[in-house]
């Protein structure tokens, strides 16, 4: 082959190929399947209304298929209990999958500890959840890429691509993930995507009888959640980690980790 | 009843078995990442460790180091591949664990294990390849000019044939470009080694939501450490096995029942000594510097006293006393120090050592990956560990002291057979170097 003859060729090649090549970068799947980028959801847990009933954590149970039996949840509720002598308790029976019934506080290792009633400074529950971080952990951490960010904001894993090597579960910083004690990968709260992408609020919202926790579209400036977001005082868990969580908290208490 | 019971088996999720919770702990934390998580950077750093020993000789042409070089060469490929079989066992879908070569997702720490673990199993075997290419020639050579060959004799004629790759030069000028190019591999190897295991520290110290974890000395740390443990191991392995030859010579079995230029027990005898000498000098050496991190790491967590130094200081001075001060540093580090720097040091004691301080390495994984699991995100509360001993089904046998011990054993049961092909002791006109 001469050598006009074979950049001749190449060149032919290379226009050739340009065209298809092209087209995998026109049609970004990622933008086809996004049904709307305008939306950003976010979580807002208003901790001065929780009562501890646990609603929330039975419906969640229910709704994305966790067994009641595993003592694992994707979403839970804690109990903190100051005493005037300055000790703090915190617990969180079954995940508050039954509420919190007794007054009595679960110090694991099946003991208990009652504590006088006229000793309580303060109390109060506070829901948990993943908190679909901006930059999560999670997600960077993931070998195999099961675990991603949806573009409106929600943190999902593939159930049929997890490799179960657990190192997501490690990298949360805030004990939202757990391994599925059925389908042998990690699993998290998801904000109920298969209902929210069906004009649906999430399970747990749903169940809540006092509005503690309601989501909404932080990128609507006149969503109501947005409203309050922009308007409250509103906290969220472990800043300090850098991750930017996207569940928010009103009347959040620093012990609170 | 039995349906009950599978289904109640089935609802305990992975990491309740041998965790035990105490005070205010997240309801989804459980001990994840248990004894077989241990033994990967442990075997890890045992392959990384063989290496650089097996290069001291190759690179710095340490001469004296020369044929326990060569066992630890042999011996780092044994162990290669167990260092890929706790990740495997720990895995809740082993099945899928070639998507992390597959799909790589490069942000990930893990991500990129798979190439840095296969070009390292590549510099190894390149070099394995040069060291006994002039062997593999000669047996090739002798098994073809033999006649009346047996099946096993056929067999081993066409392996070794296989191996020579077709390079059948073992002239001089030959030789010493095979060593040349052995110097080149080993030089690339020692990088290679300590950013495998240097990473399975970065795997650790990244991860920011563990306290315990978090620092960026966590990879020279292990690295260090890994010198540590492969050098001892290497050691140890060195000293049994010349035993073994000892006691073969003595009743004249085997090699020494046929070949009259087989090594006498003196020559056996003043071979190990020396090399044993050297070696363990290495040792302390490098276990100067890995205690020395060890120990600012942990000064300098009890001095800047963060946010989580209270619940780090109970596991760390209280919980795990024991587990850190007593058998990791005491009974692992200091007393074997001590055993081996003493005056008259002697092949038997630093044996001893070495067996100590593959303990204290041990410990050190064992402190960092379940240590940094004991206590809570909450920081307020503690998880304890039992290791599953009497499996009761496939998850407490992967991940209990039977899966620990199967790993811990499948290098020297490969050794054995990479020793048929490869034997790590040669006579000095087989062997290229």
């Amino acid at each position: 082959m001469e050598r006009r003859e074979f950049i001749q060729k190449c060149i032919l090649v290379v226009a050739g190929a340009s065209v298809p090549l092209s087209a995998l970068t026109l049609i970004d799947p990622k933008k086809v399947f996004a049904e709307n980028p305008d939306i950003q959801w976010a979580f807002l847990v208003d901790t001065n209304k929780c009562v501890g009933c646990g609603f929330c954590v039975k419906a969640c149970k229910t709704e994305n298929d966790i067994p009641f039996e595993a003592h694992v949840s994707r979403t839970w509720v804690e109990r903190y209990v100051y005493t005037k002598d300055d000790k703090r308790y915190v617990d969180s029976p079954d995940a508050a999958l039954n509420g919190f019934t007794e007054s009595r506080i679960d110090l694991g290792r099946g003991e208990y500890k009652e504590i006088d009633k006229e000793n309580v400074g303060k109390a109060f529950f506070v829901p948990k959840l993943c908190n679909h971080c901006s930059s999560p952990a999670c997600t960077q951490v993931c070998p195999v890429g099961a675990t991603y960010k949806t573009d409106d904001g929600v943190v999902l894993v593939d159930r049929t691509w997890c490799i179960g090597c657990g190192y997501c579960i490690m990298a949360c910083p805030y004990g939202a993930r757990f391994f599925h004690p059925i389908a042998k990968v990690a699993d998290k709260c998801t904000f109920c995507y298969h209902r929210l992408s069906k004009g649906l609020d999430s399970a747990c919202v749903n169940a809540c009888p006092f509005k503690a926790r309601r989501m909404g579209n932080i990128h609507d400036k006149n969503d109501p959640i947005t409203q309050l977001i922009m308007n409250e005082r509103v906290g969220v868990l472990k800043d300090e980690f850098g991750t930017k969580p996207q569940a928010f908290y009103i009347g959040l208490a620093q012990e609170v980790r | 009843m039995v349906g009950e019971i599978a289904q109640h088996a089935a609802m305990v999720v992975h990491g309740e078995a041998w965790t035990v919770k105490e005070l205010f702990t997240l309801p989804n934390e459980y001990i994840y990442w248990s004894i077989q998580i241990v033994m990967y950077p442990f075997m890890t750093g045992l392959v990384a460790g063989a290496f650089v020993l097996s290069s001291l000789y190759h690179v710095f042409g340490i001469e004296k180091l020369k044929e326990i070089a060569r066992f630890s060469l042999v011996f780092s490929f044994a162990l290669l591949p167990v260092a890929m079989m706790p990740l495997l066992l720990h895995l809740q879908q082993p099945f899928r664990g070639i998507h992390v070569m597959m799909t790589p997702h490069f942000t990930s720490a893990i991500a990129a294990f798979g190439f840095v673990f296969s070009t390292y199993a590549c510099i190894v075997a390149t070099e394995l390849w040069l060291v006994y290419r002039k062997y593999f020639v000669q047996t090739a050579v002798a098994l073809k000019a033999q006649k009346n060959r047996g099946t096993v004799d056929s067999f081993r004629m066409l392996m070794f044939t296989a191996l020579t790759l077709g390079a059948w030069d073992i002239s001089d000028e030959a030789v010493e470009k095979d060593h040349k190019a052995c110097k080149i591999m080993a030089g690339i190897g020692i990088p290679v080694a300590c950013f495998l295991h240097g990473y399975a520290g970065f795997i650790f110290g990244s991860v920011k939501a563990n306290a315990l974890w978090m620092t960026p000395l966590m990879p020279v740390i292990f690295i260090c450490s890994a010198v540590v443990s492969g050098v001892a191991l290497c050691i140890l392995c060195y000293v049994i096995v010349q035993e073994i030859r000892k006691f073969m010579a003595k009743r004249k079995i085997a090699r020494w029942a046929k070949d009259p230029n087989a090594p006498t027990i003196e020559e056996l005898e003043g071979a190990k000594h020396e090399e044993v000498m050297i070696a363990s000098s290495y040792l302390m050496y490098f276990m100067i510097a890995a205690l020395t991190l060890e120990i600012l790491d942990l000064i300098f967590r009890g001095y800047t006293q963060v946010k989580s130094w209270d619940i780090l200081r109970e596991v760390i001075m209280e919980r795990d006393f024991f587990k850190i001060f007593i058998m990791q540093y005491a009974l692992g580090n200091i007393l074997p120090f001590l055993i081996m720097v003493m005056p008259g040091r002697t092949v038997r004691r630093t044996t001893i050592a070495t067996v100590l301080v593959l303990f204290g390495v041990f410990m050190m994984r064992y402190n960092v990956v379940i240590g940094g699991q004991a206590f809570s995100l909450s920081f307020a509360g503690f998880m304890d560990y039992t290791l599953p001993i009497i499996p009761h089904d496939l998850e407490t046998f992967k991940e209990g002291l039977f899966g620990a011990m199967t790993v811990a054993a499948t290098p020297f049961v490969l050794f054995y057979f990479i020793n048929k092909v490869m034997p790590a002791f040669l006579n000095e006109e087989e062997s290229t170097h």
